[in-house]
This record gives C-alpha cells, sequence and structure tokens, in this order.
C-alpha cells in the first residue's frame, strides 16, 4: 500500500472544508442556537413576571374592593344613622313647636277668658251700677260713688 | 445486488468480478496516482455537506425554524453534546472538526447503501473501466483523514503545550522521568497508532462491509437464472442481502461516530496537561 497523491488531496479537501464548517458554519448555526435559547429564557422569565404582576394586581384589586366595601357600609351606616338623626330632630323640632302651639293657644285662650272676663266684670258693675241706681235713684251719684264702685268692680 | 447484468459482457469469473469493483478508477503512476472515483465522490459528498450546511447557517434565524435548519440544530447539538461530554475547555477547531468528521464520513459510508452494480454499469456506459463509489472503502482517503487529525493533534499538542511541555510529557508521561527510554518509546507508538488504527478501522469496517455485498451479488449472478441453483441463489443473495443491509445500517453511522468521538479525544487530550 503506497501513499499516493490521493491522500494528500483528501487531507487538502478535508483541511479545506473543516476550515469552512470553521469559519462560516458551525458559530453561525450555534450563535443561532445560544441566542434563540436566551430568547426563550428571556420569554419564559418574562411570562413569569408577568404571572406575578398579575396576581399582584388581582390581590390588590380584592384589596381595594374590599376597602370600598367597608367603605361603603361605613357610608351607609352613617347616612342611616343621620338620617334617624335628621328624624329624631324632626320629631323634637316638630313636638316643640305643637307644644309652642299649644302654648300659645292656651295663652290665647287664657287672654280671651281673661278678656272675656273683664269685658264681664264691667258689665256686672254696670248692671250693679245700674240696679243700685235703680234702687237708690238720685241717692248715689256716679261721680261721688264711682271710686267705691271701681274697687267693687275689681274686687269682683 | 445487479450481479446478473454483468454476467453478460463476458461472464467474469467471481473474484474477477470482485477484483474489478473494489478497482479505483485511477489516473497515474506510483506516487502520482489519482483515484478519480475517489476524490470525485468524496468530494461530492463533502460538498453536499458543507453547501447544505451553509445554507442553513445563512438562513439561520433565531425565531422558530424551519424544518431544514431544524434538522442541522439537531446534529449540531449531538456533536456539540458529544464534544461537552468529552472535552472541558474552550477550543475553536474541536467542535467544527467533529461536525464535519461526522457527516462527510456518514455521507461517504452512506454510498454502501447504493447497490453495488448500478454506479459501476453506469460508468460503463459512458466508458469508465472502474467506479468505486464509497470513498470510505479506499485507504487513501481514510488515511487521508485521519493523518489529518493527527497533524491537528501535533499541531495542538506542541502550540498547548509548548515544545518543551510535550516533549517534557512525552519523556516522563507514563512512567516519571527514570523511565524516559521507555516512556518516549511507549508515546511514539501510542501517537503513530493513532491515525493509522483510526483510518484502518474506518476503512476495514466499509470495505468489509461492500466485499459482503459483492460475496452476495456473486451468489446471485452465479448461476444461469433458468436453472434451480440460480432460483435458489438469486433468493439467497435477496435475502442474506438484506440481512446484511440491515446490519450494515447500523455500521455506516457507528463508524462515522467511531471516528468523530476518538478524533475529540485525541483533541481533547492534546489540550490537557498531565501532572
Amino acid at each position: 500500500m503506497d501513499i499516493t497523491v490521493t491522500l494528500i488531496v483528501q487531507m487538502l479537501v478535508f483541511m479545506i472544508f473543516v476550515w469552512i464548517v470553521m469559519k462560516f458554519i458551525w458559530p453561525i448555526i450555534l450563535g443561532a442556537m445560544n441566542e434563540r435559547e436566551q430568547k426563550i429564557a428571556a420569554g419564559l422569565a418574562a411570562a413569569e413576571q408577568g404571572q406575578k404582576d398579575l396576581s399582584e394586581a388581582k390581590s390588590r384589586a380584592e384589596d381595594v374592593i374590599k376597602e370600598a366595601r367597608t367603605r361603603a357600609l361605613a357610608i351607609e351606616s352613617q347616612a342611616r344613622s343621620q338620617a334617624n338623626q335628621i328624624l329624631e330632630d324632626a320629631r323634637k323640632a316638630a313636638s316643640l313647636e305643637g307644644e309652642k302651639a299649644l302654648a300659645s293657644a292656651k295663652s290665647q285662650i287664657e287672654l280671651e277668658s281673661n278678656r272675656a272676663r273683664d269685658a264681664l266684670r264691667g258689665q256686672v258693675v254696670s248692671l250693679a251700677v245700674a240696679g243700685a241706681k235703680r234702687v237708690l235713684e238720685k241717692e248715689i251719684d256716679a261721680k261721688t260713688h264711682g271710686e267705691l264702685l271701681d274697687q267693687i268692680a275689681a274686687k269682683l | 445486488m445487479a450481479a446478473a447484468e454483468h454476467a453478460s459482457d463476458h461472464a467474469p469469473s467471481g473474484s474477477e468480478y470482485i477484483v474489478h469493483h473494489l478497482g479505483n478508477l485511477k489516473y497515474g503512476e506510483g506516487f502520482w496516482t489519482f483515484n478519480l472515483d475517489s476524490i470525485f465522490f468524496s468530494v461530492l459528498l463533502g460538498l453536499i455537506f458543507v453547501v447544505s450546511f451553509w445554507l442553513a447557517a445563512r438562513k439561520a434565524t433565531t425565531g422558530v425554524p424551519g424544518k431544514f435548519q431544524n434538522f442541522v440544530e439537531t446534529v449540531v447539538e449531538f456533536v456539540d453534546s458529544q464534544v461537552r461530554d468529552t472535552f472541558h475547555g474552550t477550543s475553536r477547531i474541536i467542535a467544527p472538526l467533529a461536525l464535519t468528521i461526522f457527516c462527510w464520513i456518514l455521507l461517504m459510508n452512506f454510498m454502501d447503501a447504493v447497490p453495488v452494480d448500478l454506479f459501476p454499469l453506469i460508468g460503463q456506459k459512458v466508458g469508465l473501466e472502474h467506479l468505486k463509489v464509497v470513498p470510505t472503502t479506499d485507504l487513501q482517503i481514510t488515511l487521508g483523514m485521519s493523518i489529518t487529525v493527527f497533524l491537528i493533534v501535533m499541531f495542538y499538542s506542541f502550540k498547548i503545550k509548548g515544545f518543551r511541555g510535550f516533549t517534557w510529557e512525552l519523556l516522563t508521561h507514563p512512567f516519571g522521568k527514570w523511565m524516559m527510554p521507555f516512556n518516549l518509546l511507549l508515546n511514539l507508538i501510542e501517537h503513530l497508532a493513532r491515525p493509522v488504527s483510526l483510518g484502518l478501522r474506518l476503512y476495514g469496517n466499509l470495505y468489509a462491509g461492500e466485499m459482503i455485498f459483492l460475496l452476495l451479488a456473486v451468489l446471485g449472478g452465479s448461476f444461469a437464472i433458468s436453472s434451480l441453483a440460480g432460483i435458489g441463489g438469486a433468493f439467497g443473495q435477496l435475502f442474506l442481502g438484506v440481512i446484511w443491509a440491515g446490519f450494515h445500517i447500523l455500521v455506516i453511522p457507528l463508524q462515522a461516530f467511531i471516528f468523530m468521538v476518538l478524533t475529540i479525544v485525541y483533541l481533547s487530550q492534546a489540550h490537557e496537561t498531565h501532572h
């Protein structure tokens, strides 16, 4: 078995092919693969981050809803108490007004009755005076005995 | 498989047929002998590999890869993982070298699966006396590759360990400095045996495989087809040929793989310093 130029040719071709693969094929393909690997890793990380953000947002939303609910409840109870207060106030005011009206009516009545009594008293006096006039005729002078008559009228 | 057609010429004997099929299409004399068929198919298959992978690399995208890019990446990843399993350093040449060896030898070995008479018959029609289509059944080709690997290993041994370092390793490894001559002898034999064994292993396996196919073809074509023996022979070739092809389909990638792995091992040894 002699070594021939075929072997040399094969060696040269081999080296050329290895050089081409080393220069133009291997780094490019491996680079693309590595880059894709990184891309996928980044994508997965982003997805995880997104999921985390989503759950965070969810819990935050829940908190907000819970807070809103408690606030609504507080507002409602406040409103109810306020309404009760208003009602109570109105009731008080109404009763006060009623009392006031009652009192004024009472005083009016008293005034009226007093006035009527005064009027009645005057009429009684004048009646008495008229009666006495009839009895005494000229003996009693209205002028002289007026003072006395007034005293009597005041005692009535 | 189509030995019967060949018999129509002037009916060569079995041994003539085999010798003819194992001969190369030669040009030149002595050292200046070009095995044209081996060189042609070797370069053609190498070009198929390099060009297709180059096209894949040129269109390589970091997004979703296409079918062909996927295939190429699978091969690249396979080779890359083999390199990483054996070699734990950084080297720009080991992985591309391994990829080239694996793909190229695989393609050359697969020429063995082509029916043994197909190309020789076509060659004969266009006036080529011999046509051996499996380049790896040519010792010139396999030794050419293994010697190249040897030279690369030597280059990197000297480059990485330095002239003194590598010489010192040759002298003192594995039995220490008091056994210098013996160590040197041992290491020289070891290093020189590598390219020989690497090339011969590939050549031997493929040559033997091709030889069996040829013997089966002789079995199928050595009797007149009209006779009982002819029918038996044809069926024998069919039956045994299927079995041998099934077995050989394992040998084809296995030999490419072994060549690649041993290359990785030798080169990684060139990168490692012994302590």
